[in-house]
């Protein structure tokens, strides 16, 4: 049923389909409303048996989702930014406990200064937690990944936490025509949670031991081995959902015009008005084409080897950078091509704390790359030129 | 021993095991541990050398409360909670310092977990240092006592009052000096709906400096000179308190451990020693420790 509601409630509605046992969350913009539709529905005794709970910190809500998870529960938190970031130690744990909880990061820039706008910085920082990251496009998506992401999280083969990144305010708080999901099809989509191993007296076990040397690297290689899986395992998934729902949003990538000279690599909600800049510009007869990276984590290595195998020209916006260095899409990417692509690589921060990014400027950039203005490299775009004043 | 045992790598004369085991045997085996990073952990928790016969978890440091909490929500939604007592065993450090975020959540929430503050008045695990539960006057390595310093400048946490003022259910102290007192408390505990609080004063034979053998003697100690009242309450009225026929000066617990020995020698120690035994004097006006005579 097509209804036109906001970016929150198009991921609160999909979650109560997925019927968690236990979600416990604590409000940060643009988060809020997510975990505000959810307390609503457990309100009105829509949420089933589910016991829904407000946590004195983001930290605290992650730990109870460990302990619940630990416990045989399927679970659900939403946060971002400086929630993300304290959520962290937490998280690192979980994924390193292979608990499958499913979190909602509603991306926001980072402090200091502060700033409540969007950007990637917040879950580009949890890139190495053990966490899968997919990124979404729009409010469909984001509504679709949800019982995607429990399927991914749970399967046996892979057994992590999974993040489903979605743009703060440029979706949580757009209004969009959303196909809302209807209980039964998730129902036969998504079986309820069957954990491989649980805290019950029935059968004592120990969860979270210490490992000295002798035995802790084959815990994280194991770890790497699930991320692994993971790739197969989302691509069932995807295209499973793909039949089901009759939405195919592609796979780890997806390509828009295969045999241009010239690509776009972007993630998130900039994808849609990329596609519009691009299809503009072939107009103008320029052969560029455009790459959307929905998984982050694990990293679509050969998948972009082979779209980039012919490629001359390389355009990465970044929504985050790692300071000294230069965008974490961009040196993934480099990394992952390296050897199979002899593409020029052009990197560009843009966007940071929600600087727009309106549709010249992007226009712009790639014709600027086009006509050779630009050299391979990384630079930030869309900023004022200033002199840094150090009293 | 069925619940803990076989494995467990503590010290002789370690406080720890006595109070697990005491609090597992109390109710059964009935139970869902939720350890913190610390001492118990490592002793009991290394991969493949499992001390535990009770579903265990242990995440972090400081959010044992917290995944406990988690724990409980989770029996709640799945109709699971006639499995047994969520229970959580956290150090000193782990609960009044750097866990007390989310062990003031649960509380705040109430959830229905018996939260164990196993207490040996420091960072023992990574080898003596000062937590917010360490005594005014011990030396420890981040308090040490030297030329100016007597060890220990500040209070210990009154965590006991600080339980009772998020209007929990119950709260108490007890000490493994008296593990009848601990398998009393932790029975009539669980009774209780909602969080329960009960701090467990732990001898640490390395930390503290003292024997082994004199481990439980030192404990008593602790009670009998009125440093370490054993009190209990139930919806925040003060309901026992473990009477003192004749209180010990302070000087006999302080004496017979490493940690407090300097104040013997040091400048600053018999004005020290007066102030704990300051602190024990208050102890008794405010629970009625002493039994009075006739």
């Amino acid at each position: 049923m097509k209804k036109v509601v906001r970016g929150f409630y198009s991921v609160a509605y999909s979650v109560k389909l997925c019927r968690p046992n236990v979600i416990c969350a604590y409000p940060i913009t643009p988060q809020t409303e997510i975990v505000e539709n959810l307390a609503a529905m457990y309100a009105n005794g829509e949420l089933g048996e589910a016991e829904y709970i407000t946590a004195e910190s983001e930290f605290g809500a992650a730990s109870m989702l460990v302990g619940a998870s630990a416990a045989g529960a399927r679970v659900f938190t939403a946060t971002c930014s400086q929630g993300l970031i304290l959520m962290s130690e937490v998280l690192f744990n979980a994924a390193g406990m292979r608990l499958p909880i499913v979190l909602v990061n509603t991306n926001r820039a980072l402090s200091a200064p502060l700033s409540i706008w969007n950007d990637h910085q917040d879950s580009m920082a949890m890139r190495d937690a053990g966490i899968m990251q997919v990124y979404v496009e729009n409010n469909q998506e984001a509504h679709d990944m949800i019982p995607q992401a429990y399927k991914v999280a749970e399967n046996k083969k892979v057994l992590l936490p999974f993040m489903v990144c979605m743009d703060g305010y440029k979706l949580t708080h757009a209004y969009e025509p959303v196909d809302l999901l209807e209980q039964e099809m998730v129902d036969s989509f998504l079986p309820p949670y069957e954990p491989a191993a649980y805290m019950t007296t029935k059968k004592p076990l120990a969860f979270g031991c210490y490992a000295p040397p002798h035995i802790y690297m084959e815990f994280r290689v194991a770890m790497q081995q699930a991320m692994e899986r993971a790739k197969d395992v989302m691509l069932d998934v995807f295209k499973e959902w793909a039949e089901v729902s009759g939405r195919d949003w592609g796979g780890h990538i997806t390509v828009d015009f295969p045999d241009s000279k010239i690509f776009v690599v972007a993630m998130g909600s900039v994808v849609g008005l990329l596609r519009k800049v691009v299809e503009e510009l072939r107009n103008e007869g320029l052969s560029v084409g455009l790459i959307k990276i929905r998984t982050f984590r694990p990293f679509p290595v050969e998948e972009l080897r082979e779209a980039l195998k012919d490629a001359e020209k390389v355009i990465v916006l970044d929504r985050s950078v790692s300071f000294g260095y230069e965008g974490p899409v961009s040196i993934e990417l480099k990394s992952a091509i390296y050897g199979y692509s002899s593409a020029e690589i052009y990197s560009f921060a843009v966007g940071l704390g929600g600087r727009d990014m309106p549709k010249d400027f992007l226009a712009k950039i790639i014709r600027d790359v086009a006509e050779g203005k630009e050299r391979p490299g990384f630079a930030f775009k869309g900023y004022q030129e200033f002199e840094e004043v150090i009293p | 021993m069925k619940y803990f045992g076989s494995g467990h790598g503590a010290c002789p004369g370690c406080g720890l095991p006595i109070a697990v085991k005491t609090v597992l045997n109390a109710l059964d085996g009935k139970v869902f541990a939720v350890n913190s990073t610390g001492c118990l952990e490592i002793i009991s928790s290394q991969y493949g050398k499992n001390a535990w016969g009770v579903p265990y978890i242990h995440s972090l440091f400081e959010n044992a409360a917290g995944v406990a909490a988690g724990v409980e929500a989770a029996l709640r939604a799945m109709k699971r909670k006639d499995e047994g007592y969520v229970v959580v065993f956290a150090g000193d450090g782990a609960t009044a310092d750097i866990g007390i975020g989310t062990l003031s959540g649960a509380f705040d929430r109430n959830h229905d977990i018996l939260y164990i503050c196993l207490d040996n008045e420091a960072y023992q695990n990574t080898g003596h240092q000062q937590s917010g539960l360490t005594p005014p006057g011990e030396s420890t390595t981040t308090t040490p006592a030297g030329k100016v310093l007597p060890g220990k400048v500040g209070r210990k946490k009154d965590m006991i009052s600080i339980a009772v003022a998020h209007g929990v259910p119950y709260v108490a102290s007890s000490s493994v000096g008296y593990v009848s007192d601990i398998r009393r408390k932790v029975k009539k505990a669980v009774k209780f709906e909602g969080a329960k609080y009960i701090q467990i004063h732990s001898p640490c034979v390395t930390g503290w400096g003292i024997d082994g053998s004199i481990a439980i003697k030192v404990a008593r100690l602790a009670v009998e000179t009125g440093l370490y009242p054993l009190v209990e309450f139930e919806h925040g009225k003060l309901t026992s308190v473990r009477k003192i026929k004749d209180r010990k000066p302070v000087e006999e617990y302080l004496k017979l451990q490493r940690r407090f020995r300097h104040l013997f020698t040091h400048e600053k120690g018999k004005e020290m020693i007066k102030l704990l035994q300051r602190f024990a004097d208050e102890n008794a006006e405010r629970y009625g420790l002493d039994l009075k005579k006739e």
